[in-house]
């Protein structure tokens, strides 16, 4: 290597670490001082603490409903994102492999569809829904991120059976296979990867779904985003807790990340090339 | 295959996916627009009243405002967050060791939802550095940032460019990883510097990723919702309300449903216009291979 490509590289090194120092702080920040004290967090910010006290933690916990939030959003995003999966795929296997009008006109209302910023409909929407919020909140909210995520969900499942070759259609209904049998057997495993894409950009979103769960739960029913929300709102005075409070926010998905790490990655290029 | 096996079929795989579709999202959104003619208040329609819904939103000063600052803020924003992403990416892919650890500290931002991001920043600009500045004596600090509506925007765009600036990094990796490696080789050999490859050669091939990320940060800038309320929640005084907010508080905490939605329609409009412009001038770049 050369001095000049040795010099090129280390610069790159020292501006990303900088750089990544950066992005990290504000997340140091909020640990370093949720194991504070109010006084001491006023005389230093950045100072480390000098006895740990996971008090703030206890009273965060309790005050958020922590544990029923965190239930709350894996249940929500579960089910969703499961229920996704299952209709998108199937919906883009028909799309895809149905070649006539019907199908081409359903699948450009899907793509037109995407540029829809929900806040052009919400209200309507929320004067249009209201019973059956109140009939069953969380059972609302599901329902409708099938419909608001379907769209993008089929888009990607369309582009990815496209290169399946229609040849392993055939034969599976030679021998026999009724369609709902040859798409469960035959495709869908062969779908794997997309359907990761397609697990990871949805949960990624309803998980951090603010508005339209804002819109739709109530009190007991509420995610993590929206808790936390509320929480630091009444209790940004009390500094410790409401940092406690967002280091718990923050811990279930940065965990679920780093054990899925590579999904994570190859699932937002893949959605993105689409 | 007869008609009614063929309609089965349809039904079997495509039936429930579209008939919630068609639910939550078409029936609202023709609703919506229809709303916007009459005299809705939330509960029912009487009668028609032509455009006043839009010319009443049109006067209304404040919409004024939020469509200026909507409007900066969509442009810095998608500004500043693809020169960032772009260059995250080219730290990135480049050969250092470290790469793989520095993508996860770039990325990690984008996992967590804006609301919790603006709250942690809310803390960072009300207290945490003000604390610093009184200690330090730094008299750019010592007001909070969120206080004054300029500096409010600033805290605004860097929550933003934080944010998404992770995201937008893969789509760029994935478009600088898309090249083949014998072209950039060429490149080499020829004797190109390399500012000149990345200039003529890896920026043309990887337009693609461009018209994405652009598009990508153009509908994220005018849908901007829950850094927005959670940052400054529009204050001071209503001055730094992004259009989403500005619809919600119209609608909801005002109940004025009518002009709260023709300022969606517009909005949807905007946005429409936009990406169709964004998206045919991005496509221009793209090189077919």
């Amino acid at each position: 290597m050369s001095a000049r490509a040795r010099l090129g590289r280390r610069v790159t090194f020292v501006v990303g670490a900088i750089l990544a120092f950066a992005y990290f702080f504000p997340f140091f920040l909020v640990f370093v001082n949720s194991l504070k004290l109010k006084p001491e967090i006023l005389a230093n910010p950045l100072s480390i603490p000098t006895h740990i006290s996971w008090d703030n933690f206890q009273q965060a916990l309790t005050k958020m409903n922590f544990f029923r939030s965190l239930t709350n959003s894996i249940i929500i995003t579960v089910l969703s994102v499961s229920l996704l999966i299952v209709f998108s795929s199937m919906m883009a296997y028909y799309l895809a492999r149905t070649k006539n009008k019907l199908s081409k006109y359903i699948f450009l209302i899907l793509v037109t569809s995407m540029i829809v910023p929900f806040q052009a409909l919400m209200i309507p929407f929320m004067a249009r829904f209201a019973q059956f919020v109140s009939w069953n909140n969380r059972g609302a909210l599901i329902f409708f991120y099938i419909g608001f995520g379907v769209a993008l969900s089929t888009f990607l499942y369309h582009g990815f059976i496209s290169t399946i070759p229609t040849e392993i259609d055939e034969a599976a209904s030679i021998d026999g296979a009724s369609d709902m049998v040859a798409f469960w057997r035959i495709i869908f495993p062969m779908m794997r990867p997309i359907t990761a894409t397609v697990a990871i950009i949805n949960a990624l979103w309803i998980w951090n779904d603010f508005l339209l769960p804002r819109l739709v739960l109530t009190n007991e029913t509420q995610t993590l985003p929206l808790s936390t929300y509320l929480f630091y709102g009444q209790y940004s005075i009390e500094y410790g807790q409401a940092m406690a409070g967002l280091v718990l926010a923050v811990i279930p998905i940065v965990i679920f990340y780093l054990v899925l790490q590579k999904q994570f990655i190859s699932g937002i290029s893949q959605g993105a090339v689409k | 295959m007869t008609k009614s096996r063929a309609v089965k079929k349809f039904l079997k795989f495509a039936g429930v996916p579209l008939a919630i579709f068609t639910v939550v999202l078409i029936v609202p959104f023709v609703n919506g627009v229809y709303y916007t003619f009459t005299d809705w208040d939330g509960f029912e329609v009487n009668k028609l009243v032509g455009f006043s819904n839009y010319t009443k939103s049109f006067q209304d000063p404040t919409f004024w405002s939020t469509l200026r600052f909507t409007a900066l803020f969509v442009v810095v924003s998608l500004i500043l967050v693809n020169v960032v992403a772009f260059g995250l990416a080219l730290i990135v892919t480049s050969k250092l060791k470290s790469r793989n650890i520095l993508r996860t500290f770039f990325f990690v931002p984008n996992l967590i939802g804006g609301v919790v991001l603006g709250v942690i920043w809310q803390f960072i600009f009300n207290s945490a550095i003000v604390a610093l500045a009184n200690k330090y004596d730094w008299t750019l600090f010592k007001e909070s940032w969120l206080q004054d509506t300029n500096k409010a925007f600033w805290a605004l765009i860097i929550v933003t460019v934080w944010q998404s600036s992770g995201y937008m990094m893969i789509v760029y990796i994935t478009g600088l990883v898309s090249i083949e490696n014998d072209v950039l080789e060429a490149s080499q050999i020829d004797g190109a510097s390399p500012l000149r490859t990345l200039m003529t050669i890896k920026i043309p091939l990887m337009a693609q990723a461009f018209t994405i990320a652009l598009f990508l940060t153009l509908r994220g800038g005018f849908m901007a919702y829950d850094v927005n309320v959670a940052l400054t929640g529009g204050g001071p005084f209503r001055t730094t309300e992004l259009i989403s907010l500005h619809i919600f508080q119209d609608a909801f905490a005002n109940g004025n449903f009518g002009t709260g939605q023709s300022k969606a329609v517009v909005m949807f409009l905007i946005v429409a216009l936009a990406a169709l412009v964004q998206v045919t001038i991005s496509k221009r770049y793209e090189v077919q291979r």
